[in-house]
């Protein structure tokens, strides 16, 4: 592979782009390319300059109030009035023309559906919690970066212990922890957090003995990733990107029991 | 407040600050961005109706994108017609040298300066990949554009925001 080959893909390898093929391609390259890792080591430098938070411009205070103020003051859609006359009797036969429609395709295709899984809709209730938790005040109930002071709050709260790692080193910091309610029953929530993304980490036992392997899912732009060891169940959901969210589970999984 | 405004607000509240990002990086300005946002929610609700689930930022972020593009085309219309054409700017033969300084000393005012001084394209992909860790895929979705495009044209915009930088801290030096 030369360099001319490689450079192209080299911001779709550090953006987490790549097929497996072409990424290890790009990583045996990068082994013995002086040039090319040397921009890559550029590309890294300049993310983390960006990522510094000083360049994200969150929405002032009163945005929020203006937006909704405008959302609540805007009229259900009026119907031009030059529509209603003639208009009327074709829009029932419409209506009725659909309605036979959707009933035909209903009954043609509904029992092909199968039910969702239960994993499907636990995953669902994940996305949900996570987007109550982004509205103010929603999220913390005990913030602290400490490990110590996160882990011991939970007690008589919960019937568990929740493991508490801190992964400051890797780039995640813990922002804190919540008390949620998840598929009937209380479970800990522990919120991390990367440049502007915030990752919410469910955690309760699991009725199961053995260890799960990871199961992925994206639903509204939130990734939902969950697993379970030993004895514990782990649902992992934020809009960070695939690769980081990966990133933070595998640097979470060397820490805990 | 009547149901439908209830979901919408549950749903599309929470990405206001990923909305304002965008408006302002776009627009380069305060005031501009605020109403934009107002302007892109309240299209939004609008077609609410449409939206027919799944990604929810996304969808927020192209309206928002729009929005700011129509602006551009009334209030700003030069910018857009600058083509971002790399062989513009030399490259600075510095950039890639040993003693190159280093970016990290890089303070806030100057990342903003370099940031706001790329063209338009650029700090959109730039600011959709790098603040909001958007997939090549959703940014191709929001900017409508070949996700090959996003992949070389954000080559060339780290290329760029790289030597603006470089450039600053050199002036300051």
């Amino acid at each position: 592979m030369s360099c001319k080959e490689e450079q192209p893909l080299l911001e779709g390898y550090f953006d987490g782009e790549l097929d497996l093929v072409r990424n290890v391609e790009v990583e045996a390259h990068l082994q013995e390319c002086g040039a090319c890792s040397a921009e890559y080591q550029g590309l890294q430098e300049l993310r983390s300059v960006l990522g510094s938070g000083s360049l994200y411009l969150k929405a002032p205070a009163g945005l929020q109030r203006r937006v909704q103020d405008a959302i609540r003051g805007e009229a259900p859609t009026v119907r031009p009035s030059w529509l209603s006359g003639w208009w009327t009797p074709l829009r029932w036969a419409s209506v009725a023309a659909s309605l036979v429609l959707v009933a035909l395709v209903t009954w043609n295709v509904a029992p092909r559906f199968s039910p969702r899984s239960p994993d499907e809709t636990l995953a669902r209730e994940i996305v949900d919690s996570h987007v109550r938790s982004l509205m103010p005040n929603h999220l913390i109930d005990v913030p602290s970066s400490d490990q110590h002071t996160v882990k011991p709050w939970f007690n008589g709260k919960v019937d568990f212990s929740p493991p508490v790692v801190d992964l400051q080193d890797q780039g995640f910091h813990l922002v804190g922890g919540r008390l949620d309610y998840l598929g009937g029953k209380p479970v800990a929530a522990l919120i991390y957090q990367r440049r502007q993304h915030l990752i919410n980490l469910f955690v309760w036992p699991s009725p199961e003995d053995a260890n799960s392997t990871q199961a992925s899912n994206s639903q509204q732009g939130y990734h939902v990733i969950h697993w379970v060891k030993s004895k514990m169940t782990y649902w992992a959901v934020s809009d960070l990107n695939t690769k980081e969210l990966g990133d933070f589970i595998t640097a979470l999984q060397k820490q805990l029991p | 407040m009547d149901e439908a405004s209830a979901r919408f607000e549950q749903m599309f509240l929470p990405h206001l600050d990923a909305a304002h990002n965008l408006a302002r990086w776009l627009t380069r300005n305060g005031h501009d961005a605020e109403d934009l946002v107002q302007e892109s929610y309240l299209r939004a609700f609008r077609f609410f109706g449409g939206f027919k689930g799944g990604d929810s930022r996304s969808w927020l972020l192209t309206i928002v994108r729009n929005t700011c593009y129509s602006w551009l085309q009334r209030n700003r219309r030069q910018e857009l017609e600058t083509p971002f054409d790399e062989e513009m700017h030399t490259s600075d033969p510095q950039a890639f040298s040993p003693e190159k300084p280093l970016l990290a000393n890089a303070d806030g005012q100057m990342l903003q300066q370099a940031l706001e001084e790329l063209p338009v394209t650029f700090r959109e992909i730039l600011v959709l990949r790098e603040l909001e860790g958007l997939s090549y895929k959703e940014i191709a979705d929001i900017a409508g554009m070949p996700i090959g495009t996003v992949m070389s044209g954000l080559a060339r915009a780290r290329k760029r925001l790289r030597e603006n930088l470089l450039n600053a801290m050199k002036k300051e030096s």
